[in-house]
């Protein structure tokens, strides 16, 4: 099970600069456990230390935010792909 | 009667208009309300005004106030307007990656506007305005992300109108900026039409807008309240674009860039309930129509070369 993560600019210095990673997982807190081993310290600037996303974090999977689908349990299929983003003041 | 003491007295009760072309089938029906039918052309008058309204009622604004108000364009402008009429002043503060309209626009309606740093996008416009208002506390900051008055604004108009239009509804779909629209229509369609899913369409701009220093400097409007939603979906520029120009080409309506993201979650969900052969009415929020982004070339360049040069800009 191989998903495609893309990482925001502010957390690029966990990966090498990549934007784009693969990770594997058939749950999103199963998906950052495998990144954390390839790319230590992604997982912390994600999920806290009480298990919740961060405030200021929106993960989303196939453009769905996951929030509503579930948090960190949201499955995964194989071919997903995961947008993280850091929280921003939209249009107004 | 389509006679008016005044222009702001042309505010609200806009038309529910729908896509008969772009609906699947007769069975799923899409509809859009187009909020660019206000006084300066965006839903953002409605809020404008009640805000205003409110800070009259509180003591906050007297003549010769001056507003201080962090905006990508549309409040800036329903507010100038108002506060010309009303004698105050406005400061806008914009980010400089914003089209050319708004600010011609802001300045035609008597705003000074002060510019914010593009990288950051809303976020820096946020952080400037508050930092201004902590040193000037003569400035009125209306601040629309926390403003109770932003969100009563649709629970009592716009959500009122697209019942009493489309008692039939099965979903609302709008932007997701402010996030006081959704909040707003959400809890009065939560309270007069349980069932009636709420979706956000929530703009995926370019990396620049998200080019914080540090996660600490992240945003969620204070009117936010996740609870009020079912879904909140993410589409990208292209995308957006993309049906930004469909609704141009299918059903003749001319609407601005945040709309085409609109749009796109609102095909998904007449897709699904296609698949789930379950009716739906579809309704979603046009916030305003497409002429202050016409120098961006989202109507005009190629795609791909419109949708580069939208990717550093806050285009919703």
């Amino acid at each position: 099970m191989s998903v495609q993560v893309r990482i925001p600019t502010i957390l690029r210095t966990h990966t090498g600069g990549q934007k784009l990673v693969t990770g594997e997982g058939d749950s999103l807190a199963k998906l950052f456990d495998s990144l954390d081993a390839q790319h230590a310290g992604l997982k912390g600037r994600v999920v806290t230390d009480e298990g919740t996303l961060h405030r200021f974090v929106n993960v989303y999977i196939n453009d769905e935010d996951v929030r509503f689908i579930g948090g960190l349990d949201a499955a995964l299929a194989d071919g997903d792909q995961v947008t993280i983003l850091p929280a921003v003041a939209g249009g107004m | 009667m389509a006679r008016f003491t005044d222009i702001t007295a042309t505010l609200g009760d806009t038309p529910l208009v729908g896509l008969p072309r772009l609906s699947p089938s007769p069975d799923i029906r899409l509809w859009v309300k187009l909020e660019g039918a206000n006084p300066t052309g965006s839903v953002k008058d409605r809020v404008a005004a009640k805000m205003i309204e409110a800070a009259e009622d509180d003591g906050l604004l007297k003549p010769g106030s001056t507003i201080l108000e962090p905006t990508s364009g549309n409040t800036g402008i329903a507010v100038a307007m108002l506060a010309r009429r009303k004698g105050y002043k406005l400061i806008a503060v914009m980010p400089e990656n914003t089209s050319l309209e708004r600010r011609q626009l802001l300045t035609a309606f008597g705003a000074e506007i002060v510019f914010s740093p593009a990288a950051g996008g809303s976020n820096a416009a946020v952080a400037k305005a508050r930092a201004m208002a902590a040193e000037r506390p003569d400035l009125v900051m209306l601040n629309q992300y926390a403003n109770p008055a932003n969100a009563a604004a649709h629970y009592e108009g716009t959500g009122p109108e697209l019942l009493r239009d489309l008692p039939e509804i099965t979903h609302f779909v709008a932007g997701l900026g402010t996030t006081a629209t959704l909040m707003g229509v959400g809890r009065y369609l939560r309270e007069q039409a349980p069932g009636v899913q709420i979706v956000a369409a929530e703009p995926r701009y370019g990396e620049l807008v998200y080019g914080l220093r540090n996660l600490d400097e992240g945003f969620v409007p204070e009117l936010y309240d996740e609870k009020v939603l079912d879904r909140r979906l993410s589409v990208g520029t292209e995308d957006a674009l993309r049906r930004t120009r469909e609704i141009l080409s299918e059903e003749g309506l001319f609407v601005g860039l945040s709309t085409g993201a609109v749009l796109h979650a609102g095909l998904a969900l007449a897709r699904e309930a296609a698949k789930a052969g379950r009716p739906a009415d579809i309704a979603m929020l046009v916030a305003d129509g497409g002429w202050k982004y016409l120098s961006t070339g989202a109507y005009s360049d190629g795609l791909d070369d419109a949708a580069n040069a939208l990717d550093g800009q806050v285009w919703a």
